[in-house]
């Protein structure tokens, strides 16, 4: 399995069944992560991003299931383990850093019991040894004096140190993957890239990938190698970081980017996207982004995109059908800059469109064969390849 | 540290002045002792010599002041009934009435946290909601009417257990106990259950409560992530989290235990504290009734003290930084 991702998620669909009706809160979405890689993932709350996490460590709270797709982790699958052998893969294959180290650590017992029953459930150490690699790993994410450390309790450490702390859990059995769902969100700033680095540092030194869960789109551009960008239970767009940050193609990826305060002139810019991400029991038909993308056509809210190539990213949205002609520009490209107000409006659909046709975006009608157009199956992640 | 123990024992030193208070203006205003203590044919100068004699014409603080430290000393004068000194009437009748709360407090100690475990971690399982809807009894039913239920099944029906007194007791010369004879141990057992059934029930729901939020917080989703086993995450570290609020419940209950004591130990015609101070409230019998307000209150400043000490104990957020004052 040498050459094979860490982690393979194919297809994975989240429900959760309520009184009024299942909800589809992650909506087969696939991607993989290589071994030393770096996956961020992107979206509002709400997007599904956590919720991934959750599936890929098998805790999803109740009612919450797996309702469809595999998980594979060194190419063995995951998603249908017994709980037990699950248990035993958590901690010691995939590690965890929460969002809120205030609350992710035991008040009622030291650092240095947390840490070695950890490492004892493990890897079946001793109670010395234990208690060297705990020190051990304390010093390697920077907390000094680690053997004297030991003895606190987590309400003796700030809120960065205790990150260290969870850090130093999450990689205390030398896992093969660690999610780490908003690792800095609860922190202070001044402490959030030293946090950002101690994690990348030691998952490097332990050969661990990384799933990376944040909404922050500057941690992701600093550290990711590559990123998914979520929206409403789906992937986006998916791709290595620098196109992704710097030539983004999804429109709502567009939009995400410009949501991000940059300096333009010595003056900071936010372009919003206007109107709000659906809720899980309103997800329009078709593509997900419809109602609030500035270029939406009729197949947008019609058929749902499969996930398009676009050089090395993959493109959930209709304008990179590659059997749609032509290719549309979009997005607008650096000449566009300067323009402080983005028009995104709203797309009104033509009156009565022929289901016959395809509209690109421009609007011009594509005739096609009968149906043709529409027929891309939903939630087709594999490649679709260029005619 | 130190200073919260310090600060405690003044705050509780405190408590206990402000009780004494109350029993020494009963003990003042309620009635005149002096004609509680003579016969008709008493003549006025007699009577009068009487009150010199008792200090009855002292002014009111250096009355109270002798209150207070005659009772300190555990001299709380002589009941009007049996004309004996009330702290050895008190002092026959406590171990009577400490064994058998001592003994209804484990009970719902041992019953009730096992329980609130169980129903807290199986909430679905029909067991639990057993538990459930037999606890709403216990905590609906009055404690009189379970004791004469429990009478009427297992000492009259059944005829298993004695339905009154304490069985045979070994003198111990401080104390008498029932622990250590065959009867005595089984005539604990049906008051024990009537005083402790509200106790347990309400420790169950205490504990089940906290579970369950507990097993919601991030920590114990952390502890799951870590691939931690079921069993270190359910009673390690989940049950000891649960324990801070247990504690103070059974704390403070333990104390109404001894208390609530009157009603069992009348059912049960129990020869402890709580039936001499019935009879003392029928006869107007004033040391007796002043004396036992005193120990009760004395009993729950030391249980509380207690229940802070413990806290100290598990929570190291107490221990390490000192509460805030
Ligand atoms: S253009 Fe269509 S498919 Fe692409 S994001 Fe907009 S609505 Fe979705």
């Amino acid at each position: 399995m040498e050459a094979g991702p860490v982690l393979s998620v194919r297809d994975l669909t989240v429900e959760f069944p309520t009184r009024r009706g299942t909800l589809t809160a992650i909506d087969g979405i696939s991607f993989d992560i290589a071994p030393g890689e770096v996956l961020g993932v992107v979206g509002e709350s709400g997007a599904g991003k956590s919720l991934t996490g959750t599936s890929i460590i098998g805790l999803l709270d109740p009612p919450g299931r797996i309702a469809g797709g595999e998980i594979h982790l060194e190419g063995r699958r995951i998603d249908n383990l017994p709980a037990d052998a699950m248990r035993t893969i958590r901690g010691r294959r995939i590690g965890t850093v929460f969002q809120d180290p205030l609350t992710s650590l035991n008040p009622l017992y030291t650092i240095g019991r947390q840490l070695t029953e950890t490492i004892r459930t493990h890897l079946g150490l001793g109670r010395r040894a234990a208690r060297d690699k705990a020190i051990a790993l304390l010093t390697e994410v920077g907390i000094p004096a680690a053997d004297k450390r030991l003895n606190a309790y987590p309400h003796q450490f700030s809120g960065g140190m205790r990150q260290r702390v969870v850090i130093a859990l999450a990689l205390a059995a030398d896992p093969v993957l660690v999610v780490a769902d908003e690792p800095t969100t609860a922190l202070d700033v001044s402490v959030q890239a030293q946090i950002i680095n101690i994690l990348k540092r030691m998952c490097r030194e332990h050969g661990a990938s990384v799933m990376l869960i944040t909404h922050d789109m500057g941690v992701i551009a600093e550290t990711a190698d590559r990123v998914a960008v979520m929206y409403a239970g789906r992937i986006a767009e998916i791709g290595p970081v620098s196109d992704v940050v710097k030539r983004p193609r999804h429109p709502y990826t567009v939009g995400l980017m410009g949501a991000i305060p940059r300096r333009e002139g010595g003056e900071r810019r936010l372009r919003q996207i206007p109107g709000a991400m659906p809720r899980l029991d309103a997800i329009p038909p078709g593509c997900a982004f419809n109602p609030r993308c500035p270029e939406a056509f009729a197949r947008c809210r019609l058929t749902r995109p499969g996930p398009m190539e676009v050089d090395a990213s993959h493109v959930a949205c209709w304008l990179y059908d590659p059997d749609a002609t032509p290719t549309p520009d979009f997005p607008p490209s650096e000449d566009d800059e300067g323009d402080t107000e983005t028009e995104w409006q709203t797309y009104t659909p033509p009156p009565d469109p022929d289901p016959q046709h395809a509209f690109t975006a421009s609007g011009e009608a594509l005739v096609e064969g009968p149906g043709r157009a529409f027929d891309l199956p939903q939630s087709d992640w594999r490649k679709v390849t260029r005619p | 540290m130190i200073g919260f123990i310090v600060r405690r024992i003044v705050q509780a030193i405190v408590v206990m002045l402000v009780v004494a208070l109350i029993s020494f203006t009963m003990f003042r205003f309620v009635g005149d002792p002096v004609n509680q203590m003579v016969g008709v044919e008493t003549t006025p100068a007699e009577r009068a010599a009487l009150r010199d004699d008792l200090g009855l014409n002292d002014p009111v603080p250096v009355q109270f002041w002798r209150f207070v430290s005659d009772a300190a000393q555990g001299d709380f004068g002589v009941s009007y009934q049996f004309k004996r000194p009330v702290a050895e009437l008190l002092a026959a009748r406590m171990p009577a009435t400490l064994e058998l709360s001592f003994v209804s407090a484990l009970f719902a100690l041992l019953i009730g946290i096992p329980m609130g475990v169980y129903t807290g971690l199986k909430r679905d399982h029909w067991l639990s909601k057993l538990f459930l809807s037999v606890s709403l009894i216990g905590i609906s039913l009055p404690t009189f009417l379970i004791g004469i239920l429990l009478i009427f099944v297992f000492a009259v029906n059944l005829q298993w257990l004695p339905s009154f007194g304490r069985g045979q007791v070994v003198d111990l010369g401080f104390w008498t106990t029932g622990l250590l004879t065959v009867s005595g141990l089984k005539a604990l057992i049906l008051p024990s259950i009537t005083l402790g059934l509200f106790q347990m029930t309400l420790i169950m729901r205490l504990v089940r409560a906290e579970m369950l939020e507990v097993l919601r917080s991030d920590y114990i989703r952390f502890a799951r992530a870590r691939g931690l086993r079921d069993r270190t995450i359910n009673f390690g570290h989940a049950l000891k989290n649960t324990l801070v609020p247990v504690i103070t419940i059974t704390g403070l209950q333990l104390g109404s235990v001894i208390a609530f004591a009157i009603i069992t130990e009348t059912v049960f015609q129990w020869p402890g504290m709580g039936l001499l101070f019935l009879q003392a409230v029928q006869n107007v019998d004033i040391p007796i009734m002043a004396a036992y307000l005193l120990m009760i209150a004395f009993l729950f400043v030391v249980i509380n003290l207690l229940v802070d000490l413990l806290y100290v104990v598990v929570d190291p957020r107490i221990r390490l930084t000192g509460p805030a004052a």
